[in-house]
């Protein structure tokens, strides 16, 4: 009996065994131990209800509405009409909570685009080449990191905020400080990525696998991209997440030192500037403040949840089943 | 024997330079591979066996390592002189090789499929369906069970001796002219062993292949192997075809190395033979045999001079000062 015919009679066992008990993906076994994680299923859906609330709310009220001045309506407590009450020159508050959190969630995200593609690209760059190129990149790594990154964003935001014209997207038009604003989050906000990439391709490019996939004639950029990418998914994934909450705190900062996104466009962060403008307001109008300060809390506490959630999903070694 | 030679290494050196000093890995060693040819490369850990086929394929990492001198003749070209982006083409698709340990060598986060296929696509330039349909072949060919629904499957959900064929279907994807076996089934036991023996000297015959078989498994070997290169250091002490080799040993190292091996028709009460002494430094530069420190038969010159590989019988060639039958020069 040769050895194929040895494996061809014992595949029907194979098979049966296999149907029993179909062994579990990575990815079914991430998503089975992300969905036993109460906070981060707490946090997913309470994401799901934000982003409900800010992209299903705006088919309620126009941006023009939302941007809509009448200071006869101004500091009006909450009532029927309004029911988060108005601000100083008469604007709606729950209309531009919704409009403001369209642009929060969104400079979120984007910025954690920027970090991520910068991130990884620079440090996959020097994890895998090393030598003269990884001390470079990584001296530049350094760099950026022992600049203060809010004097670094106050800064560039006040050189570059004016500058740039407004633009469309979405059906809607936004003031050019918001590109501004998720270029300056997300090019301050790359190094940690970039040292975890770092460190996850050293040591996986001395993996038998890699040495296999080059065995077989796989040019530099795939086995960078396509081999050992792949293998360090879990901790970019994580620390994307968490940044995504980052940036939207990092965008409050600014916004609130008034340096980030300009009015009429609205953030939840700069809505918490005009509330700070003048303290007997803060007192006094607490609705003008407590809304768009609460949806940023729940916001960066959810996404922070998920990302604990995705962090303890993604481990191998978490004891969590 | 008049077939065309397909692989010639000449004076291949293999150093690393670490921050204990230079490794002498491999020490100008010097050897050919005849057309559809199995060579055997057997010697102790860390004698360079590993070290010399990787050196030819480029995947030696430099720095630390270097290749100090030497040539590779493939059909014509020295693969030691050839770009990153010439040796990719000859990687894999003319030559081959399979790793020792199969629960490593593959990528732990993508798809038996996807491993195969990507190898087919870049080199035999197929589509990605006709790709899939070659790999559930190629499956199949290695005795893999229901092929087809295993090519979506990660490599943790085989077990080794089935992640072995799986290594063994990769390499052999694009029909290559030579296939590198570095120890392959060192990692598995014994009838699993057995079974990718067999498997291997089946698909020799149905692909024509020309193999080189690193092992430091003597029993392996016999089964096997045409011609038999023995490691030592960085040397290669003794070149023989394999039934001359374990009938008639003439280097004192082989001659120690089949002393050391088990057999089922010995008498079980007596120990098994050790070689005296410890395996040499690498990190000293090689001078005289580097044998002699451990030789039972070593005379004067075997300290000052190193033995060049001289033939002692028809395609039987050893380096060595010393006539192992009398125990004088020769």
């Amino acid at each position: 009996m040769s050895v194929t015919d040895e494996a061809i009679a014992i595949a029907p066992r194979f098979a049966a065994d296999e149907l029993e008990a179909p062994p579990l993906t990575l990815r079914q076994l991430t998503w089975r131990r992300f969905r036993r994680h109460k906070m981060a299923m707490f946090g997913t859906i309470m994401l799901i209800l934000l982003i409900v609330y800010s992209f299903v709310g705006a088919l309620f009220f126009t941006e023009d509405y939302a941007n809509l001045t009448d200071t006869s309506l101004r500091l009006q407590p909450p009532s029927r009409e309004h029911p988060f009450g108005t601000d100083t020159v008469g604007r709606d508050i729950l209309a531009r909570t919704i409009y403001g959190g369209q642009i929060s969630l969104l400079i979120g995200l984007t910025a954690m685009l920027v970090e991520v593609i910068v991130g990884v690209l620079i440090g996959a760059i020097a994890g895998y080449y090393g030598g003269w190129l990884d001390a470079l990149l990584m001296r530049f790594t350094e760099a950026v990191f022992v600049i203060p990154s809010i004097f670094l964003l106050i800064v560039m935001a006040k050189t570059f905020g004016t500058e740039i014209p407004d633009l469309s997207l979405l059906g809607r038009t936004f003031s050019g400080s918001v590109i501004v604003v998720v270029l300056i989050i997300g090019l301050t906000s790359w190094m940690y990525l970039a040292r975890i990439v770092r460190a996850q391709f050293i040591s996986l490019k001395e993996r038998e696998f890699i040495l296999a996939a080059r065995a077989t004639g796989t040019p530099a950029w795939q086995i960078i991209w396509g081999h050992i990418l792949p293998n360090t998914m879990a901790p970019i994934i994580v620390s994307a997440t968490l940044s995504i909450a980052a940036a939207i705190l990092s965008e409050s900062y600014i916004s609130f030192l008034g340096m980030g996104v300009q009015p009429p466009t609205a953030t939840w962060g700069n809505m918490l500037q005009t509330a700070s403008s003048d303290f007997t307001k803060i007192q006094n109008a607490p609705w003008f403040w407590v809304f768009p300060g609460l949806l940023i809390v729940l916001t960066v506490l959810s996404i922070n949840f998920v990302g604990d959630g995705l962090r303890d999903a993604l481990d191998p070694r978490s004891r969590a089943t | 024997m008049d077939r065309t030679t397909l692989l010639r290494v000449q004076d291949l050196r293999t150093r690393f330079h670490t921050p204990e000093g230079t490794i002498y890995a491999v020490n100008g060693i010097s050897y050919k591979l005849d057309e559809g040819e199995t060579l055997a490369v057997v010697g102790e850990s860390g004698c360079g066996k590993s070290v010399s086929m990787m050196s030819i394929l480029g995947l030696i990492p430099i720095p630390p390592g270097e290749i100090a001198s030497g040539s590779a003749l493939y059909q014509g070209r020295d693969l030691l002189q050839m770009t990153d982006a010439e040796l990719e083409q000859v990687r894999g698709k003319e030559i081959a090789m399979i790793f020792q340990d199969p629960m490593t060598a593959l990528n732990p986060v993508l798809t038996i499929g996807r491993q195969i296929t990507e190898v087919l696509e870049r080199h035999m330039g197929m589509s990605h369906q006709q790709a899939h349909l070659r790999a559930v072949e190629l499956l199949e060919m290695v005795g893999i069970p229901s092929a087809a629904a295993r090519l979506r499957d990660y490599p943790h959900q085989f077990s080794g001796g089935m992640r072995q064929r799986v290594m063994i279907a990769m390499a052999l994807s694009c029909l290559p002219s030579i296939l590198i076996a570095d120890e392959p089934t060192t990692a598995l036991d014994v009838t699993i062993q057995a079974q990718i023996v067999e498997l291997v000297i089946r698909l020799r015959e149905q692909v024509g292949l020309a193999m080189i078989w690193i092992t430091h498994d003597l029993g392996v070997v016999a089964g096997l192997a045409d011609r038999v290169n023995v490691m030592y250091a960085g040397f290669i002490v003794e070149e023989a075809p394999v039934d001359d080799l374990y009938d008639n040993p003439r280097h004192p190292y082989t001659l120690a190395l089949l002393a050391a091996l088990p057999r089922v028709d010995r008498r079980r009460d007596r120990r098994l033979k050790s070689i005296p002494g410890a395996p040499p430094n690498l990190l000293v530069e090689p001078h005289g045999c580097p044998f002699a420190p451990r030789c039972e038969f070593v005379i004067e010159r075997c300290r000052a001079e190193t033995p060049p590989l001289t033939p002692v019988a028809p395609s039987h060639q050893i380096a060595c000062w010393v006539d192992i039958d009398t125990g004088a020069a020769r």
